[in-house]
C-alpha cells in the first residue's frame, strides 16, 4: 500500500473541478464584460456580443466635466479621510498592540463597529446625529464618515506591524541616549512606514468606493460613487458610464495590490 | 551629552512619557476614542433618541417627545412585510452563497498546492477589491432584455426556461433586471468572496490526518464529509453566513437598481428619511435590522462561528 510521504493533494473529482471553476467564473465574467463593453461602438452598451470595438468613448468621457468633478471630489475626500484615519489609527493602534487593560477588546470592538454594522445604521446614525445638531451637509460631513471607519483599516495594518517589531529595538534606542521623540522619529517610524503606507491606500480604497455611508452624509456633492449611483438609476451615456467603470476598477485595483505587497510578510508571522 | 533631569521641555515630557505609562497609553488612546465616542457612538445615541421622536404634522420638523409610536407603525402590515422579505432574501441569499461558495472552498483548502492555491486566492479576492458599483453596473447590463445573460440563455435554447421563472408569480417580473430573481442572483454574486474565505478557513483546519483515518476505519467519502469535514467546516459557514445575512438586511442600492417595486429594510429606511423626511421613522425602523442581526449573532455564536474569524 503506497504511504502518503510527502504533503502532495489528493486528486480532486472532476466534479468538484468543474464546480470551483464555475464558481471562479461566476466571480470574474462579469468584470471581464464591462471591460469588454467600453470598447463596444454600441450606444445601447449593453447589447451581447457587441457589434464592434472602439475607443471613441475613452475621448467622450475624457470631456465630461461632471464625470472630471466627481473624480477630484472623491480624491479629496479620500484624501482627507485617509490622513486623518492614519494618524487615529496609528496613535490606537500604539496604545492597543502590546498592552493588556481593562477594556481594551471593548475598544478594539469599537473601533471594527463602523464596518461592521450594515452601512445603512451608520449612515443614518451619522445623519441623525448631523441634523441633530443642525450641522450642514457638506465635504466635512462626508470627509467625518469616511474616516471614521477607514480607521479601523489602518489600525489593523499598524498592529501587525507593530507586533513584529521588537521592543529591544525601541529600548536600545533610549539606551543610546534618544528621547521618547526621537525614537518615534528615528527608529519607531521607518519600521512602521510600510505598514502605514499600505494602511492608507487600503483607507484610500475603501473611501474612493464608499457609497452606502456617503449617501447619507452628502448635502449637494456628488462623489464619483454618487456619480456611478445616478447613472445606474438614470442612465445618461451608458458608454461613458463603462469607461468611467473600467477606470474606477483601475484605480481602486491598484492601491489594494500595492497594499498586499507591501505587508505580505505581515500576514505570515500574524499568529491568531 | 543629553541633559540632566532638568532638561528642555521635550526631554522632559519624553522622560514622563516613558516611565509613567499610563500617561503614554493615555496621550495615545484618548485622540483615537475621542473621536469614536463623539462622532461613532454619538451618532449612535442620536440615532436611538430619534427613533422616539416623531414629526409635527403641520411643520414637518422633528418634534423632541418620547413616544413610541414610530414602533407602533413597525409593527403594522406594510413594514412587518417588508422587515419579512428581507430576511427571507437574506436566508435564501446565505443558503445559495454557501452551495455555491462550499465547492471553491473545499478545493482551495484540500486540493489546490502552491501556485494554483494562490492565483484562487487571489481570483476570490479580486471581485471584492473591485468597486461595489462597478460589479452591481455589470450585472445590470447583463441581465438586462439584450444582454449576455439573455443572449446565452438563447443560444442554449433555454428561453422557456427563463420565461416560466420570469412568469412566477413572487420571484418574477418584467426582465431579469427587474425581479426579485435578479436581485437575488446579485445579492449571491456580490458576497460570495464574503462566504468562500471563511469556509476555505476552516476547512484548511482540518488536519488531514483525521480525514485518512475516518477512510481507515471504513468510512466511504460520503460519510467521511458528512460526518467529519461538515461539522468542522460548519462554524467557518456561520462566519461567512454572518457577513451574507448582514450585508443583505442593510443593502438599499441592489434592490432599487435590480428590482420590481417590492421594498427592502434598506430602501424604506433610505427613502423615509430622504424623500418622506421622516428621520425618526427611519431611524426606528433602521433598529429593525440591528435587531435581526443580533438574534442572527447569538445564534451565530452558540454554533461557533465566532472561532473561526
Amino acid at each position: 500500500m503506497p504511504s502518503k510521504m510527502t504533503a502532495s493533494a489528493p486528486a480532486a473529482s472532476p466534479w468538484l473541478k468543474l464546480a470551483t471553476l464555475s464558481g471562479v467564473l461566476f466571480l470574474h465574467v462579469p468584470l471581464a464584460l464591462i471591460v469588454l463593453y467600453a470598447f463596444s461602438s454600441e450606444d445601447k452598451s449593453y447589447v451581447f456580443p457587441p457589434p464592434g470595438l472602439t475607443t471613441e468613448w475613452f475621448a467622450v468621457a475624457l470631456e465630461r466635466q461632471d464625470v472630471w468633478e466627481a473624480i477630484t471630489l472623491s480624491a479629496q475626500v479620500a484624501l482627507v479621510a485617509t490622513a486623518i484615519a492614519i494618524v487615529l489609527g496609528t496613535l490606537a493602534a500604539g496604545g492597543l498592540a502590546r498592552t493588556k487593560f481593562f477594556g481594551r477588546e471593548a475598544i478594539s470592538l469599537l473601533l471594527i463597529l463602523p464596518i461592521a454594522l450594515p452601512g445603512v445604521v451608520s449612515g443614518i446614525a451619522l445623519r441623525s446625529a448631523f441634523h441633530t445638531m443642525e450641522i450642514p451637509f457638506s465635504f466635512w460631513t462626508i470627509v467625518i464618515g469616511h474616516a471614521t471607519f477607514c480607521v479601523v483599516v489602518v489600525y489593523n495594518n499598524a498592529v501587525a506591524r507593530l507586533r513584529r517589531i521588537s521592543p529591544s529595538l525601541l529600548e536600545a534606542s533610549m539606551d543610546l541616549g534618544a528621547n521618547a521623540f526621537q525614537t518615534f522619529r528615528y527608529v519607531l517610524l521607518p519600521q512602521l512606514g510600510s505598514a502605514l503606507l499600505a494602511g492608507g491606500l487600503l483607507a484610500f480604497a475603501l473611501s474612493f468606493d464608499e457609497v452606502i455611508v456617503t449617501t447619507f452624509t452628502a448635502g449637494q456633492q456628488t462623489t464619483l460613487p454618487i456619480w456611478m449611483l445616478q447613472e445606474l438609476i438614470r442612465p445618461r451615456q451608458r458608454p461613458v458610464t463603462n469607461v468611467v467603470a473600467v477606470f474606477i476598477i483601475a484605480l481602486t485595483f491598484v492601491p489594494i495590490v500595492a497594499a498586499y505587497w507591501l505587508t505580505r510578510s505581515d500576514e505570515d508571522s500574524h499568529h491568531r | 551629552m543629553s541633559a540632566t533631569a532638568a532638561g528642555t521641555l521635550s526631554e522632559r515630557t519624553s522622560t514622563a512619557l516613558i516611565t509613567r505609562r499610563g500617561l503614554l497609553l493615555t496621550a495615545l488612546l484618548v485622540p483615537p476614542l475621542l473621536w469614536f465616542g463623539v462622532v461613532y457612538v454619538g451618532s449612535l445615541l442620536s440615532l436611538l433618541a430619534n427613533s422616539f421622536f416623531g414629526l409635527d404634522d403641520f411643520t414637518g420638523q422633528v418634534v423632541r417627545e418620547m413616544s413610541l409610536n414610530n414602533f407602533r407603525e413597525i409593527l403594522t402590515p406594510t413594514y412587518l412585510d417588508v422587515a419579512f422579505r428581507t430576511t427571507l432574501m437574506a436566508a435564501a441569499v446565505t443558503i445559495a452563497c454557501t452551495v455555491i461558495g462550499f465547492p471553491v472552498a473545499y478545493y482551495m483548502a484540500r486540493h489546490a498546492r502552491g501556485p494554483q492555491k494562490a492565483i484562487l486566492y487571489i481570483a476570490v479576492m479580486l471581485p471584492l477589491w473591485s468597486s461595489y458599483l462597478v460589479r452591481l453596473y455589470a450585472w445590470k447590463l447583463l441581465l438586462a432584455k439584450e444582454g449576455a445573460v439573455v443572449w446565452m440563455l438563447k443560444a442554449l435554447h433555454l428561453e422557456w426556461l427563463l420565461e416560466a421563472l420570469l412568469a412566477t408569480p413572487v420571484i418574477g417580473g418584467n426582465s431579469l433586471s427587474f425581479s426579485p430573481l435578479g436581485t437575488f442572483i446579485v445579492f449571491v454574486y456580490m458576497w460570495l468572496p464574503f462566504m468562500i474565505l471563511p469556509i476555505q478557513a476552516a476547512i484548511e483546519r482540518i488536519p488531514g490526518a483525521m480525514l485518512e483515518a475516518s477512510s481507515d476505519l471504513g468510512a466511504s467519502p460520503a460519510q467521511t464529509f458528512g460526518n467529519i469535514v461538515l461539522p468542522l467546516a460548519m462554524p467557518g459557514i456561520a462566519a461567512g453566513s454572518i457577513f451574507t445575512f448582514s450585508l443583505t438586511l442593510g443593502d438599499y442600492i441592489i434592490p432599487q437598481v435590480i428590482g420590481n417595486s417590492s421594498q427592502y429594510i434598506g430602501q424604506v429606511v433610505y427613502r423615509q428619511q430622504g424623500v418622506a423626511g421622516n428621520l425618526p421613522f427611519a431611524a426606528a425602523f433602521s433598529l429593525v435590522p440591528i435587531l435581526v442581526i443580533a438574534i442572527y449573532l447569538w445564534l451565530a455564536k452558540r454554533k461557533g462561528a465566532f472561532d473561526a474569524i
